[in-house]
């Protein structure tokens, strides 16, 4: 097996050296009846060479990864997609790439031996600086899982501030947010109330959220774009939230909006899902969540945080800090089980981040933007209406065809095109037309002309 | 330096050290890394489509930087990094072994990383086929019945396999109250328990480190839920009475959750479901080789008998009638989606590329070579440092340093000393039924050669503690920092960079440095 650096003579050495007569006597403590006598039932051992064609066989979409059915199959087509709904396809500059391969960034552990570990532990205090800059929050941990956890997470975090048991959570967060929210809390006792949203602008319905509030609410969960790519507004959600003593928890799917859309300012915790920021779409992960916060609530942060310090010589360098409220120091008492978090995909966010800088975010925004505005109008030329119009949006929409969501994405994708996403699955009130369309600066103006020509073929 | 003895360990060397500011002191207004492609439609007026949710600040500290000022900073950044591509890491429970580059390769192909989550299934047939092939093969490593692979890392496997364990006895009539836990187990597990709504017992290990039987026996009751078991333990001990832990359990109705963090030492020489083990997840950063990048991703699929199967998270991957591929969001006994989409699928890429470049036979090799690896560091150091427990190690083995400590030198002390010598440290004080534990866990990827310049290097270790115990106790003499003063930074945190002067340009000299 070509990664194990052993030749035949080093295990028969070895074992002399141990004392033992072979190598099945060092497992003489598994019962035998339990030993394997035969080969494991999985694919024979693979050449480099084997790995690859098997990969590019799957890549070309054959579901047995057999490269023989690639070279008889029609080359892999190219689609146009207008799919968003979290999983957002930005262009990532190659640098990250070159720079996250390197093995000392790639092959690290997490840096509990901060003197050589200062690479990652940096570079982790940038991610962190760089996300609180960016979410108008005073400090942020150095990363969760995801958006959808990391959401769950805050409401969590909520529960613990505020000494409060229940949650109110908009219908306009990304519906499979809500259900790990459900899954994550269900047996903590938070009940989560959801709160619907104004038919006409497609945003949390305010005067229902204000009823839905109790002296019980920990936390309000707004999504900012919602899901339907609407702003939501902020300051009205926060006004009412406060009032009745509870926490606003902003949770972003698409951190490319920070380049434009005002910073959520005033809410106490930001959840942010940061795959936009130079992630592959890669079928729903690794991507990279955050929590930002007031600095008050430090100690109930979950995740780890890294903190400046100095070394004996005075020297200024980083550490893994307040690890007190993690699982390995206060086992059941712990603020949550988090252990691995996704340090490689936060470092290949703030080199993002660091390449397009203080001009480039706010450039490629207006992009994202300068796009949906022209799907939009090209998608209403073509004979379909949008819904919640005059609602400032980012680069995501509501669209209702003529017909069914289902029969138009199976024409657009005759051409080579993925349609929207159709939503009667979650929002049945909007129809089996509504489909949820996304452009960004990669969706070209031939793309959207050639799904305008599908949407208004008769 | 004191002029008593000085240990030259073969491997010991000087660090690469470079200066490098943080990034933000190193930005100058007006420099750019990026070029947007021309747009092709027309340009739109933010400010007016977005009224008061238009952003209006600078973006205050964002950087502005050129491409090789980006590049060079955080190449400079790496080379602070100690990693398993520059030499052994033994941390023991971590499972560092190599991490393959054709995995790299074959998870950034364009049909793979650039699939979207939504995108229709007759598109997705090769992600779905991805997802089964590792499905069938971890559920055949384990013995298992079925799997899931949403789980995003190890910690959150364990969340998703005790709400299973729950749900099971929640169908069952009721859920039960506790889960119990060994002392020796990792920190996620009893903090798992409490998140899924348990009450923790603590089972006190045996005098061998392992489960007390009697013990176990007295405290499972119709109120107990599961075991949270880590078989090896985290002494590296198989718990040869493993089918009598279950059968115990079962007899009072209930589960066996194993942890498979140490499922390296297992693989292809014994399966789980075949002794008893009802739940268990996988680290697929462990043992199958996806990199740690310095703290994740991970992934934590967790596999289960036919008994938990209704419960997994939704969706799972299913083959349709056709013949084709597709996911069933149809289970109304699920305990509900625990992550978006379907989990760390660019870790299933990279997992099933080390299974089938090891196939069967490389699987089995690796486990015995790991096991190999750390009798061998055992036969070798066994004397240099007590061995607390004498039972026979698999694939980690852990000493203490009860003979330094009478010189005042820690387990903390030679781990930050090892680094002097060009190793990461073992794991130190873990686990915490070994006082001042030293536990190391070689992997299968180090050569004879380099296991003798950790031996090496670890017998000169116990000798400075002898001679020139200071020497051990100020470690590392030869990184770039030396040890850092984490009270300080937990006491009075500094969390993120504020520019020195508010709304001022930074420039070399005006910027703070510490250099």
């Amino acid at each position: 097996m070509r990664y194990l650096p052993k030749s035949p003579a080093d295990r028969t050495e070895m074992l002399e050296a141990i004392g033992v007569a072979s190598i099945e006597d060092l497992f003489e403590t598994i019962p035998a009846e339990y030993r394997l006598t035969e080969d494991l039932k999985i694919p024979r051992q693979h050449g480099e060479s084997e790995v690859l064609d098997r990969f590019r066989a799957f890549a070309g979409n054959i579901a047995s990864g057999d490269p023989a059915k690639l070279a008889s199959a029609p080359a892999s087509k190219l689609y146009a997609s207008f799919l968003g709904a979290g999983a957002y396809r930005h262009y990532k500059p190659v640098i990250i790439d070159s720079l996250v391969q390197r093995g000392e960034f790639l092959t690290s552990y997490t840096p509990y031996q901060p003197e050589i570990a200062q690479g990652t532990l940096q570079a982790m205090f940038e991610f962190q600086t760089m996300v609180c800059e960016l979410t108008g929050m005073e400090i942020a941990n150095a990363s969760m899982y995801d958006g959808s956890t990391g959401a769950a997470e805050s409401v969590m975090m909520a529960v613990r501030v505020t000494g409060r048991n229940a949650a109110v959570v908009a219908r306009t967060v990304h519906p499979e947010y809500r259900e790990v929210l459900k899954t994550t809390t269900q047996h903590q006792g938070i009940p989560a109330t959801e709160v619907g949203y104004d038919a006409a602008t497609g945003r949390v319905d305010l005067k229902a959220l204000d009823a839905a509030i109790t002296d019980d609410t920990a936390c309000v969960l707004i999504q900012s774009p919602n899901f339907f790519g609407t702003i939501e507004d902020v300051a009205a959600i926060a006004e009412i939230a406060h009032k009745k003593g509870a926490l606003l928890i902003v949770s972003i799917a698409e951190a490319v909006s920070l380049g434009i859309v005002k910073a959520p300012v005033e809410a106490d915790i930001v959840s942010l899902e940061a795959q936009s920021f130079g992630v592959s779409v890669g079928y729903g992960g690794p991507y990279c969540g955050v929590i930002a916060c007031k600095e008050k609530f430090l100690r109930q942060m979950p995740g780890r945080l890294v903190g400046e310090t100095k070394d004996k010589n005075g020297k200024r360098g980083f550490v893994l800090t307040l690890s007190t409220r993690e699982q390995h120091i206060r086992r059941e008492k712990a603020t949550s089980n988090i252990c691995t978090n996704q340090a490689l995909v936060a470092l290949m966010v703030t080199i993002f981040l660091t390449v397009y800088g203080k001009q480039g975010l706010k450039e490629l925004a207006e992009q994202n933007l300068a796009k949906a505005v022209y799907l939009r109008g090209a998608l209403k030329a073509a004979g379909a209406s949008t819904k919640f119009e005059g609602t400032p949006s980012f680069h995501e929409f509501v669209l209702t065809s003529k017909e069914a969501a289902e029969a138009l994405n199976a024409k657009l994708l005759g051409k080579q095109i993925i349609g929207g996403l159709a939503l009667s699955k979650w929002y049945p009130e909007l129809g089996e037309n509504a489909t949820l369309w996304c452009a960004t600066e990669l969706t070209t103006k031939v793309q959207m002309d050639a799904a305008a020509a599908v949407v208004g073929a008769k | 330096m004191s002029e008593k003895f000085i240990g030259t360990p073969r491997k010991v060397t000087t660090h690469v050290n470079q200066n490098e500011d943080l990034i933000f002191e190193k930005s100058s207004a007006g420099k750019k890394g990026y070029r947007l492609a021309q747009l092709d439609v027309p340009t739109v007026d933010a400010a007016s489509l977005l009224g008061d949710a238009v952003r209006t600040d600078n973006l205050g500290v964002m950087p502005e930087l050129s491409e090789i000022e980006i590049i060079r900073h955080f190449t400079r950044l790496s080379t602070w990094n100690y990693a398993i591509d520059l030499g052994m890491y033994p941390l023991g429970s971590c499972t560092m072994k190599y991490n393959p580059r054709i995995n790299e390769m074959v998870s950034r192909i364009e049909g793979l990383a650039e699939a979207h989550p939504y995108q229709p299934e007759s598109l997705s047939q090769g992600a779905l086929g991805i997802m089964k092939l590792l499905s069938e093969c971890l559920i055949e490593i384990t013995g298992m019945d079925a799997i899931t692979l949403q789980p995003a890392a190890g910690a959150h496997g364990e969340f998703t396999g005790i709400l299973c364990v729950r749900a099971y006895h929640t169908a069952n009539g009721n859920p039960r109250k506790k889960i119990i836990v060994p002392d020796s187990a990792h920190g996620t597990n009893p903090a798992t328990a409490a998140v899924c709504g348990y009450q923790v017992a603590n089972l006190k290990s045996n005098a061998l480190g392992m489960v007390d039987l009697e013990e176990l026996e007295r405290m499972v009751d119709e109120d107990t839920a599961a075991l949270m078991l880590t078989n090896p333990s985290t002494i590296g001990v198989f718990e040869s009475e493993i089918h009598k832990i279950a059968d115990i359990l079962h007899a009072k109705g209930a589960l066996l959750y194993m942890d498979g963090a140490n499922m390296n030492a297992l693989c292809g020489k014994t399966r789980p479901g075949d002794f008893g083990v009802d739940v268990m997840h996988l680290n697929l950063h462990k043992t199958f080789s996806t990199p740690h990048g310095g703290g994740g991703p991970g992934s934590g699929p967790v596999a289960v008998k036919k008994i938990l199967e209704p419960f997994l998270p939704t969706p799972i991957v299913k083959t349709n009638a056709d013949g084709s591929l597709g996911l069933d969001y149809n289970r109304p006994q699920t305990v509900g989606r625990v992550r978006a989409w379907y989990g760390n699928f660019g870790m299933f890429i990279r997992a099933l590329a080390y299974i089938l470049a090891n196939g069967p036979d490389g699987l089995r090799q690796t486990t015995e070579d790991a096991v190999l690896n750390a009798n061998y560091i055992r036969s070798q150091l066994e004397g240099t440092f007590e061995l607390p427990y004498k039972t026979r190690s698999l694939h980690e083995v852990v000493f203490s340093d009860k003979l330094q400590a009478k010189n005042g030198v820690k387990t903390g002390d030679m781990g930050k000393r090892l680094i002097d010598y060009g190793f990461h440290a073992y794991t130190v004080s873990f686990p915490l039924v070994v006082q001042g534990a030293m536990m190391i866990e070689p992997t299968e990827s180090e050569s004879r050669e380099e296991l003798d310049l950790l031996v090496d290097a670890l017998k000169q270790i116990a000798r400075e503690a002898e001679e020139n115990p200071e020497l051990v106790q100020n470690a590392p003499h030869t990184t770039r920092l030396q040890r850092l003063d984490e009270t300080t930074a937990a006491r009075k945190p500094i969390l993120r960079w504020k520019a020195p002067v508010a709304a001022t340009q930074l420039t070399p000299d005006t910027a703070a440095k510490e250099w």
